[in-house]
């Protein structure tokens, strides 16, 4: 149970060295060229190009890579079959727009593993608070907050046990595990809220709530590397942009 | 004789900062709010992920588990009544289910983002003062609207009208019942739990 | 700076939700440098005190009367110069790293980034956390914890520490651990001291005055030497003759993925009329042993075994108590968690009391009065519409017992009954459970409290190593 909740990765990999900002002003202009495409080549070009950088995210075997995202996956297939089975094109042209779509889905959620992979959250506030000036006390008390990630998985855990050793569980009934969940979560919030506010207060009783500028101990420099990661993703896409137009196949949303 | 005597809210003393002004308690618990949720999601997934899968396939089944992903936008807001709560707890949730591995990655977090900013213009559009009924309705139906927006422009373009309308239909009821109606319904539990005392929710009533 | 002076006169507190006034007529003088223990009943206002001199008591949540300054000024004003530790490490740890942790109130003043550092470093030094900066907080033991938060309190050099209940939740090791790194603190002097503890007689060696916040209103200064009343033990019962009913064989659990094991293979006995606890220090397993014991996770290795006993009734009594359905677990084996709230299901005392004997087939009226009959004999009969999660902490306790008695199990499993508790409460719960050590049931308690082992056990199993006690 503790590798998931290590929110973050537990040795830097290569794409850890890149700045977070950069990676997210990355990811906003890949998203964008992404949702604006309809076609089957730009897309392809660019879950292409981010499939080079898997490696940089210490992702190295297939095993591994498959583990993270097979249910992303098996959407991609389902909405490339949904597509074809209700949608109102047929034959080959519905199979190769079904195939775009999943294309797309992959190519636009690909990014985020990627960022995930290689960013410690501490860096990303950080950064955040820094470079683009999110405000500090929402950076740091949404921070605050995610350090009670595992602690709150663990009592899930809890909750759990301690509805069997009540005389509650779930047997068959659908309707039943439903409802269980749905007294464990309620119990998890509880817990959750009452411990949110003593982290509160806490943290106001060590200043966090005072008029003061906050200074950063750690602090977050921006580089020639991360200037240079910016540029090549927008170099990226407007190659795949100009291949899609050479080959005929480009036509945007608002086009 | 219970301990609890509860004060009636008129004879409430006047805060010296302005009271639209996030304290870090609404910060924090906003947030928490929507780690909470994220843990929530983490395990359900886990119950559904064979299961989910062929959800994909049908994707009306997925109706109830969109009113759920939708609670921390309608939810934060009636707890913490700060302007921006909902839009910040639906994106905390989002990062939490991302950093937790979920496969879809940056969509989770175009989905979080996009999907809290329109049940956030569900309290904007009453001015952030009021906390009841119609705003949570209306704040479900939004985010509920944006979730099949988001979803036909993504996964099901090439769907027919007559498609694309049920299906809109289904998540905007799916999230009205489960995310407004129970989000409702969730704010008074916590509130009878004692666990709101820190802000006007768990004092008074709607 | 320099070490804080607090005075207070006929100071008092009423919170906004509640009728009675919290704290009243307090007169109190605190020298720059002095150490203070405050001690008193449950419910007679010392976190309230404690959270006026941090500061944290803000106009809106209630009316003050009488004057309260720290350095001459209001709390509220002086708060950069009180540094507070509360009791729950989890709930006041706010960064992934150590040294990210401490820094965050040298952060919050405002310090440029060159400055905070060696101070961090030195708060390190000054409690003995020899750790380093990197490690990771969700990592440290519960003494270790509470060790970098006080780390963190005194980061920013305050006048004023102020500790509310900082042992609480940490087994004697943890427990130790943290007040030598007080005593490490405070050894110069630099700070003034205010401490709130349930284990008075642990810190009676590091304080200077002991002084008794009364719940009617008020103070008394205690002479030096004082000493608190002995905790009472109620009379032992001689055990009767005993049936087994329980047991663990090589019993042994290891988490999915983890190469050590949680819990070594075990033996363990629970019979009839008898009182096993559990003990042993923090990672050796008890928590997982009470969970094998309780029928909620099977082992990985080894067997936990029902005797007839307590089989009789099941349709298939060649399982283990892990694989049976939870209904008829639970008026064979009662369980009582660490935490009370996560055993709550209702919105309703009564309706908590009724919900095991109703799961496990009694009919509505006979489980009503069930209930009825156990809030009288907890002295909640006026908390019965009560939500269970508004009752106080011992109220919660002596409810979460209840309701696993409710369903009259011949096996009770309690993980740290005493967890969290002050005097008073605890004194309640050890009756308690002392009522249920009759013939018939077996008790098998988790917990590092050695008072609770020498009040109520009557075998000890150190983890492996057994030995009969009464």
């Amino acid at each position: 149970m503790s590798t998931p909740f290590a929110l973050g990765p537990a040795r830097p990999v290569p794409l850890s060295a890149i700045n977070p900002v950069a990676q997210l002003s990355a990811i906003a202009v890949l998203t964008v060229v992404l949702l604006v495409s309809r076609d089957l080549v730009a897309p392809s070009l660019l879950l292409g190009a981010e499939l080079t950088l898997l490696p940089a995210a210490g992702l190295t075997s297939p095993g591994q890579v498959l583990r993270r995202i097979w249910p992303l996956l098996a959407s991609a297939a389902g909405v490339a079959w949904v597509n074809v089975a209700f949608g109102s094109l047929s034959g080959a042209e519905a199979w190769i727009s079904g195939a775009t779509w999943g294309v797309r889905v992959l190519a636009l959620a690909l990014p985020g593993i990627l960022l995930v992979a290689g960013t410690d959250p501490v860096r990303l506030a950080d950064a955040l608070t820094i470079h683009w000036r999110v405000p500090t006390r929402f950076a740091y008390g949404a921070l605050a907050a995610l350090r009670l990630v595992p602690l709150l998985a663990a009592e899930w855990e809890t909750i759990r046990l301690a509805r069997r050793a009540r005389g509650v569980d779930a047997g068959a009934s659908p309707v039943a595990h439903v409802r269980l969940l749905g007294s464990t979560a309620f119990a998890l919030l509880v817990g959750a809220i009452r411990r949110g506010t003593r982290l509160a207060t806490a943290m106001d009783a060590r200043g966090f709530d005072s008029d003061v500028p906050r200074t950063n101990a750690r602090g977050s420099v921006l580089r020639r590397r991360d200037v240079v990661f910016v540029v090549a993703a927008v170099a990226v896409c407007v190659a795949a942009v100009t291949v899609s137009v050479l080959l005929g196949a480009w036509h945007p949303v608002l086009g | 004789m219970a301990e609890q005597a509860v004060r009636s809210s008129s004879e409430a003393v006047v805060p010296p900062r302005g009271a639209a002004r996030w304290r870090t308690v609404d910060i924090v618990v906003t947030a928490v709010l929507g780690v909470a949720f994220g843990v929530v999601f983490w395990a359900w997934n886990l119950l559904w992920a064979a299961v989910g899968t062929a959800f994909v396939a049908f994707p009306p089944g997925q109706a109830f588990m969109y009113g759920v992903w939708l609670l921390p936008a309608v939810l934060a807001p009636l707890v913490v009544r700060k302007a921006g709560a909902g839009l910040f707890a639906e994106l905390i949730a989002a990062i939490v289910s991302a950093l937790l591995g979920s496969a879809w990655g940056s969509i989770v977090l175009l989905y979080g983002l996009l999907q809290g900013a329109a049940g956030e213009a569900g309290y904007a559009a009453f001015g952030w003062r009021r906390y009841g009924w119609p705003q949570a309705v209306l704040s479900a139906a939004l985010a509920g609207g944006m979730a099949a927006f988001l979803d036909l422009y993504n996964y099901y373009p090439d769907w027919t009208a007559g498609w694309k309308t049920t299906y809109t239909a289904l998540i905007v009821v799916s999230t009205v019942v489960v995310a407004g109606v129970g989000g409702m319904a969730l704010t008074r539990a916590l509130a009878a739990s004692g666990a709101l005392s820190s802000f006007a929710s768990g004092r008074t009533r709607v | 700076m320099g070490p804080s002076r607090v005075r207070l006169a006929g100071w008092g507190f009423r919170h906004a939700s509640r009728r009675a006034w919290a704290v009243r007529d307090v007169d109190l003088e605190i020298e720059p440098g002095e150490r203070m223990l405050l001690t008193g009943a449950s419910g007679s206002g010392k976190s309230t005190l404690l959270r006026a001199l941090g500061g944290l008591l803000v106009p809106e949540s209630g009316d003050a009367e009488g004057v309260l300054t720290v350095d001459g000024g209001l709390p509220d004003r002086r708060r950069h110069r009180v540094g507070m530790v509360f009791q729950d490490p989890d709930s006041q740890l706010v960064m992934t790293r150590s040294g990210d942790d401490v820094a965050f109130g040298l952060e919050n003043a405002g310090l440029p980034p060159e400055r905070i550092w060696p101070a961090v470093d030195a708060a390190l030094d000054a409690v003995g956390f020899d750790l380093g900066r990197d490690r990771p907080t969700a990592a440290l033991s519960g003494g270790q914890k509470q060790r970098l938060v006080l780390a963190g309190a005194l980061a920013p050099r305050p006048g004023l520490l102020v500790l509310d209940e900082p042992t609480a939740q940490l087994d004697p090791g943890g427990a130790d651990l943290v007040r030598s790194a007080v005593a490490r603190a405070v050894g110069d002097r630099a700070a003034t001291l205010v401490v709130v503890d349930h284990d008075v007689e642990a810190w009676l060696p590091l304080v200077d005055r002991v002084v008794e916040l009364l719940p009617s209103g008020g103070v008394v200064e205690h002479a030096p030497g004082w000493a608190p009343a002995p905790l009472r033990f109620p009379s032992r019962r001689p055990s009767a003759p005993a049936e087994l009913l329980l047991t663990a064989e090589r019993a042994g659990y290891t988490h999915r993925g983890s190469s050590a094991p949680a819990l070594c293979p075990t033996d363990a006995a629970l019979s009839a009329g008898r009182t096993l606890a559990v003990t042993g220090p923090n990672g050796s397993g008890k928590s997982t042993l009470a969970l094998l014991l309780a029928g909620l996770r099977p082992p990985t290795t080894g067997r936990v075994v029902a005797a007839p006993p307590l089989t009789a009734g099941l349709r298939n009594p060649a399982r283990p108590p892990s694989r049976w359905r939870a209904a008829d677990l639970v008026d064979r084996i009662g369980t009582v968690f660490q935490q009370p709230e996560h055993q709550f299901l209702t919105g309703r005392v009564r309706d908590e009391l009724s919900l095991g004997p109703l799961r496990s087939g009694t009919g509505a009226t006979a489980a009503g009065r069930l209930a009825d009959e156990l809030l009288e004999r907890l002295g909640l009969s006026s908390l019965g519409d009560a939500n269970p999660f508004t009752l106080s902490g011992g109220q919660q306790r002596r409810l979460s017992v209840a309701t696993a008695l409710a369903t009259r199990p011949r096996v009770l499993v309690l993980d740290e009954p005493t967890f969290g508790q002050d005097r008073d409460t605890w004194a309640e719960l050890v009756a308690l459970l002392a009522e249920q050590q009759d013939g018939e049931r077996a008790l098998c308690l988790v917990t590092h409290d050695a008072a609770v082992v020498a009040a109520l056990a009557d075998d000890v199993l150190h983890l492996g190593v057994p030995a009969a006690v009464g």
